[in-house]
């Protein structure tokens, strides 16, 4: 009896077994920490006597109230930066997928490239390339293309466009896997029946698509909305984004409780644009196509 | 319907000629190759400015030509460390990460088991959760927890940001594998350890790798999680940032020239192995 039941017990343990360090690992560092979060923004104190949990809900609207305009702009430039995305890499992604021919992996390569060098340096480079007095407006200076005080660094543009540029692959390779996965023969059916390229692309490739775009959003958004390191290294002081505010409260300031408020305010708010965008388009799909 | 159809024929030659000539300008490949430019451009910047012989800190202006600096690369010891904690580290995320996830993606592909939709809520979380609030939530509580910020914290937070990528990679490869071959194994005598070892984990061998790959990759270039667990321990992006304000110097050129190069020749190496396998 007990032989014959052991290997099934095994059997039906296994699974359990295979995913309980993962579980552990996500539950100590992921899980906890969140929650940590939480309770972190309800205590009161100072850093000298140390802080305690005393559900101070005003934590909350002091955050809000003083650092409403960084939050703001952080989704501002995150939607701008999305939005650029999709402007930019669907194109690409659509060309390759359906012109690429023996080429798509090369251009795809080609695309994710700058992956290879670091996140930070990247956008240093780009600093160091715009500069006031470098290589592209010191030339264009030199040869009287500009006025002598122009500039291009320092500016939401220049924030909005470092952001596009940095997580342009996380939009390009959701769509690019949905159109390459697409049946080819459904574009030229649509064609058959007389549909113009533009109606063809409207009414066939387009839907088809939008898996694949929907997955690109989150991708980008989350990401570009709670980014600092373009804010930091290509807006200056004038373009702020929430997150150089969560880092310096936290590694400079050690406010920890007006930290972890502004943290928790960060993240419901793009929990709740989340949910609301998976509950419009149904959650399954959202989730299948992010993590595919 | 003939009396409408009929005339088609005959008017269609006219117009004919003057739609001959217009060639069909290709306009998605200019768009791709001008953002594949606008890609590269910080790129090339960065490589050719490796080679720039600047006399002050700011290295924006061409000043000629010196291999001064790959000659010099180590002239910054805490550049050094920086960048040798950085590949221990990605080396350390490698090995756990391609572990634990490497379980937990061949558990999701292949059983159906109780929770199953909660490991999946908790990973999709994991991959999208923003950096600055897992970096924020992870210095929280090893505040709370008073636990000393530096190398193991940080190895300890990459693996955790990087497992799901693992996972998924895996998952994928174990969903695509032909259960037939498994049970051949069974059915020649292997027990279920020796199938395991001999089948399924060679057949699963690439997953692994890759999924490896993807955790080195993001632990190595991972800045925002990292500066808020990091305590006194200096990455190379960190070291980076730290240059912004007084001068980044051009050995930062020379390594990320040099990482780049490496990063540029394994994807090449491997895509000519892919299509000579194929």
């Amino acid at each position: 009896m007990t032989d014959e039941r052991r290997p099934r017990l095994a059997a039906r343990a296994a699974p359990y077994l295979l995913v309980a360090p993962a579980w552990l690992w996500l539950a100590l560092f992921f899980v906890v920490p969140i929650a940590t979060i939480l309770s972190m923004s309800l205590m009161s104190g100072n850093l000298y006597e140390g802080y305690s949990l005393t559900w101070e809900f005003g934590n909350y609207a002091a955050a809000v109230g003083t650092y409403w305009e960084q939050i703001g702009r952080s989704l501002v430039y995150g939607a701008c930066a999305t939005v650029l995305c999709i402007l930019i890499g669907y194109p690409c992604a659509y060309w390759i997928a359906f012109r690429g021919g023996a080429y798509k992996n090369a251009y795809l390569l080609l695309l994710l490239l700058p992956m290879f060098v670091s996140f930070v340096l990247r956008t240093i480079s780009w600093k160091a390339f715009l500069a006031d007095e470098g290589v592209i407006l010191g030339t264009l200076k030199g040869i009287g293309l500009l006025p002598e005080d122009a500039y291009v660094l320092n500016s939401a543009p220049a924030v909005v466009f470092g952001l596009a540029y940095n997580f342009l692959p996380f939009m390009v390779l959701p769509v690019y896997a949905v159109l390459e996965r697409m049946d080819h023969r459904v574009v030229e059916a649509a064609r058959d029946l007389y549909a113009g390229p533009v109606r063809a692309f409207t009414r066939v490739v387009l839907p088809m698509s939008l898996p694949g775009v929907f997955a690109g959003v989150i991708m980008t958004f989350i990401p570009t909305s709670a980014d600092y390191v373009n804010a930091t290294v290509l807006g200056g002081a004038d373009n702020t984004m929430v997150g150089k505010v969560i880092e310096s409260q936290y590694l400079v300031n050690n406010a920890y409780p007006m930290a972890a408020s502004i943290t928790f305010v960060l993240m419901a708010v793009l929990l709740v644009g989340i949910f609301s965008y998976a509950r419009a388009l149904g959650t399954e799909r959202v989730m299948e196509a992010s993590t595919r | 319907m003939t009396a409408t159809s009929a005339p088609a024929p005959a008017a269609a030659p006219a117009p004919a000629p003057a739609r001959r000539p217009r060639r069909r300008v290709d306009w998605g490949k200019y768009f791709t190759w001008a953002v594949i430019v606008w890609l590269l451009s910080p790129i090339a910047f960065m490589i050719v400015f490796s080679f720039n012989d600047i006399k002050g800190r700011h290295n924006v202006t061409w000043q000629g030509f010196t291999l001064h600096w790959y000659a010099d690369a180590l002239a910054y010891p805490d550049l050094t460390r920086a960048l040798v904690n950085s590949l221990l580290i990605a080396l350390l995320t490698m090995v756990f990460a391609g572990l634990l996830g490497g379980l937990l993606g061949l558990a999701l592909g292949r059983y159906t088991f109780r929770g199953q939709g909660a490991t999946n809520l908790v990973m999709f979380s994991a991959i999208s959760a923003p950096e600055v609030v897992m970096g924020a939530g992870l210095l929280s509580m090893f505040l709370t927890m008073n636990i000393a910020t530096g190398f193991w914290t940080i190895v300890v937070s990459h693996v955790m940001f990087s497992v799901s990528f693992v996972a998924i990679t895996v998952r994928a490869r174990v969903l695509a594998l032909d259960p037939s071959l498994e049970e051949a194994a069974r059915d020649l005598g292997a027990s279920a350890w020796t199938t395991f070892r001999l089948v399924t984990l060679p057949m699963l061998t690439p997953a692994l790798m890759a999924g490896g790959l993807i955790a080195f990759v993001l632990s190595i270039d991972d800045y925002i999680i990292t500066t808020f667990v990091s305590g006194n321990t200096s990455t190379f992006p960190l070291w980076i940032w730290g240059t912004t304000r007084v001068g980044t110097p051009p050995q930062v050129n020379v390594m990320g020239t040099l990482i780049f190069a490496v990063g540029v020749l394994l994807a090449v190496v491997n895509a000519v192995m892919a299509r000579r396998r194929a």
